[in-house]
């Protein structure tokens, strides 16, 4: 008997679909040497490689929020940016209240602060989202059209909450004094604050991964993703787990936004309306719903924009509606499509 | 004849028949009734914003096509008036020109973003308008040679359309009859016009279709409408009205610049003006655009007032401070989608 068992058979992929299925993850590679290339200078081009990444991270953490609460509920927030901004004002409150430590030369005193401002952040967001979902989102499941409308709707209240809690006027605001200057690697100069957003963002893509691939919290959001119905028939309450996504996706776009105010110094009500746009490119680029296909969006605008903003400073937001074309005219659904088994 | 003039599609509320008179004899008077500058500017302005919401409501209300990239071809019209005129000198043939120009600039803009777009899903469509039309605006700003950048575009318009220009020497009913009143007519018929032919469209068969697309398109497919086409051509036809609504602003105001004519903010403004006036029907466009400029200019007034009395309590007060006028009108917009989708003019038509 034993020598009749039917061994299933898998057919090795021919080569042109391995290379297929992995070209995402060369374009960044690719656009990279492209980079140097047109660029011609190693040193300019190491420092401008730096800035790309950086800003790629921090779109990264904004945008991957986004795009789980879409692949789990098919809601799409357009009142993300609202979180950002919030979570950036809440954050600047917190290094205000601490210009001590701020100005400290300590690192410890200064690391302290800026995990403090972190956290708070992310604490305000986090509640904000749930009320945020409960108030405007819950009521609208499965409607897109008024999806959009009403969470425009939100950004607008929110962004309007903001100027009557901290006035109408813009914070400036300098970067804890360790995160000051820069480092001299091979004659480029790159700033220690970016290498910390690309420190941040790295950690944060492993742990998303880690937790989306080996927890159980993981498993069920993965499962929702590809079938929502599914996993509510198994017994698991998807509504609360969405709650919970949605709750952590506004945290992290508040940990985005208090990010990226550190990066300008400077933060506004409208800010993070306006990172939104490159957030929208990304989700679009990477594919709705897949947090690879976001890191690799993300690194892609965030390294183009820095290219061209160095090449053609008048092209830069352009270059990356061209790139959206063009994976858009290879991949009409992004680089990794989700899909949903509905 | 009348009702020949509005195709058919009468307001079907005594109500709202009475406020849309009012409107249309309010506007048509408007340099007679309420004389001054500042409150001739509104009236224009209403007037231009109504053709731009109806548009827009072609697109949202009638067809469901969530779109952000509305002020751009609102743009696209005022700058390719504006262009014309800043370089072809003031001459009713650099209006018509670059009034032409805009609207083709601007349908070959929207055939463009539907032929990549308008396959997908709604909100992908949503995204990636916003996109674009932040590209866009970024790029206005930055091409300062062409259209002047941040600063915009100032320019001479034909003597005759100017207030330098006498009509008769003495004032007629107390109001001089000078070119920035045939301006204000001008603006006034161009946008009336306009208005009615968005109206014989939607209540054509061909905007018989587009409501069904919107409903349900999977079935409006299947009975042998293609919805693409359809809603390609209902995106199309937005934007050149856009486009041409943007000409009569570039004219009204002689000035062009990103902030009056492609910010977010005014699509915002655009959104909240259809949401709140009625969704899905003509006359929604007209009362949400007047609500919404009125309430601009003078629910402030009515804030600062409760502002006063309210002085003393800390947060409270800021709430009600003037500047915060857009946080109600948001809260409404929330409200109106919840509880009366239809907007106004489904309220005064009860259903």
């Amino acid at each position: 008997m034993s020598d009749s068992l039917i061994k299933p058979r898998i057919e090795r992929p021919s080569f042109s679909q391995m290379i297929e299925a992995k070209a995402p993850l060369l374009l960044v590679p690719v656009l990279m040497v492209i980079g140097l290339f047109a660029i011609g200078s190693g040193s300019t081009w190491l420092t401008l490689t730096a800035a790309g990444l950086a800003m790629g991270m921090m779109i990264f953490i904004m945008a991957s929020g986004l795009t789980v609460i879409f692949g789990l509920m098919d809601v799409i927030n357009f009142g993300h940016g609202a979180f950002i901004s919030l979570g950036a004002f809440a954050g600047f409150t917190i290094l205000g209240l601490l210009g001590g430590w701020i100005e400290s030369p300590s690192i410890a005193l200064n690391l302290g602060a800026v995990l403090l401002a972190v956290a708070f952040a992310m604490l305000v967001t986090g509640l904000a989202g749930y009320g945020f979902e409960r108030l405007i989102v819950k009521p609208v499941y499965g409607q897109h059209l008024k999806q959009i409308l009403v969470t425009m709707g939100g950004l607008v209240v929110t962004q309007q909450l903001i100027y009557v809690i901290w006035g109408p006027d813009e914070i400036v605001l300098a970067r804890p004094a360790a995160f000051q200057g820069s480092f001299v690697v091979l004659g480029a100069a790159i700033e220690k604050y970016r290498v910390l957003a690309i420190v941040i963002g790295l950690a944060l893509f492993v742990a998303m991964r880690l937790v989306l691939n080996r927890t159980r919290i993981g498993l069920l959001v993965r499962a929702g993703v590809q079938n929502g119905e599914m996993v509510e028939a198994l017994g698991y309450p998807i509504e609360k787990l969405f709650l919970a996504v949605f709750m952590v996706g506004c945290a992290l776009a508040g940990l985005g936004g208090v990010m990226w105010g550190m990066y300008q110094e400077t933060i506004t009500a409208h800010m993070g309306a306006e990172v939104m746009i490159s957030v929208f490119i990304v989700v679009i680029i990477g594919g709705l719903g897949s947090i690879e296909g976001c890191f690799i969006g993300a690194m892609l605008v965030g390294l183009l924009t820095n290219y061209t903003g160095f090449l053609i400073p008048k092209l830069a937001l352009v270059s990356t509606i061209l790139l959206m074309g063009a994976v858009l005219m290879w991949r009409p659904q992004g680089l990794y499509p989700v899909v949903k088994a509905h | 004849m009348i009702v020949k003039l509005l195709s058919g599609d009468r307001p079907r509320s005594k109500m709202l028949s009475a406020v849309l008179l009012l409107i249309l004899f309010g506007l048509l008077f408007a340099p007679f009734l309420f004389p001054g500058t500042r409150s001739l500017d509104t009236a224009a302005r209403i007037c231009i914003f109504i053709v731009l919401v109806a548009s827009y409501d072609l697109l949202l209300g009638y067809t469901g096509v969530v779109s952000f990239a509305h002020t751009m071809f609102f743009g696209i019209g005022a700058y390719g008036t504006a262009i014309a005129l800043v370089n072809m000198g003031a001459s009713y043939s650099a209006i018509a020109l670059g009034t032409v120009c805009g609207a083709l600039v601007a349908g070959a803009f929207a055939f463009v973003i539907t032929l990549f777009s308008l396959r997908v899903k709604a909100i992908f469509f949503a995204m990636m308008t916003l996109a674009v039309a932040s590209a866009f605006l970024v790029l206005v700003s930055q091409l300062s040679g062409f259209t002047g950048g941040e600063d915009g575009l100032s320019y001479r318009i034909p003597r005759e359309m100017t207030p330098a220009f006498k009509l008769v020497k003495e004032k007629v009913l107390g109001v001089r009859l000078n070119g920035k009143l045939i301006t204000y007519y001008v603006v006034f018929f161009s946008s009336l016009c306009l208005f009615l032919v968005l109206l014989r469209m939607v209540n054509s068969p061909f905007g018989r279709v587009l409501q069904a697309i919107r409903e349900n398109a999977f079935r409006a497919e299947a009975i042998g409408y293609k919805v693409v086409r359809y809603r390609s051509v209902a995106t199309i036809l937005s934007a050149v009205m856009a486009a041409l609504a943007g000409s009569l602003m570039a004219l009204w105001l002689r000035y062009t610049g990103p902030a009056t004519t492609l910010s977010m903010d005014i699509m915002v403004d655009i959104l909240l003006m259809v949401v709140i006036g009625g969704m899905g029907s003509m006359y929604g466009a007209v009362i949400g655009a007047v609500l919404f400029l009125l309430t601009q200019s003078y629910l402030q007034n009515l804030l600062g007032l409760l502002q006063e009395s309210l002085g003393s309590l800390p947060i409270v007060s800021e709430v009600v401070s003037p500047e915060r006028w857009l946080l109600w009108l948001g809260m409404l917009f929330i409200c109106s989608i919840y509880w009366f989708p239809k907007g106004i003019v489904g309220r005064l038509r009860g259903t």
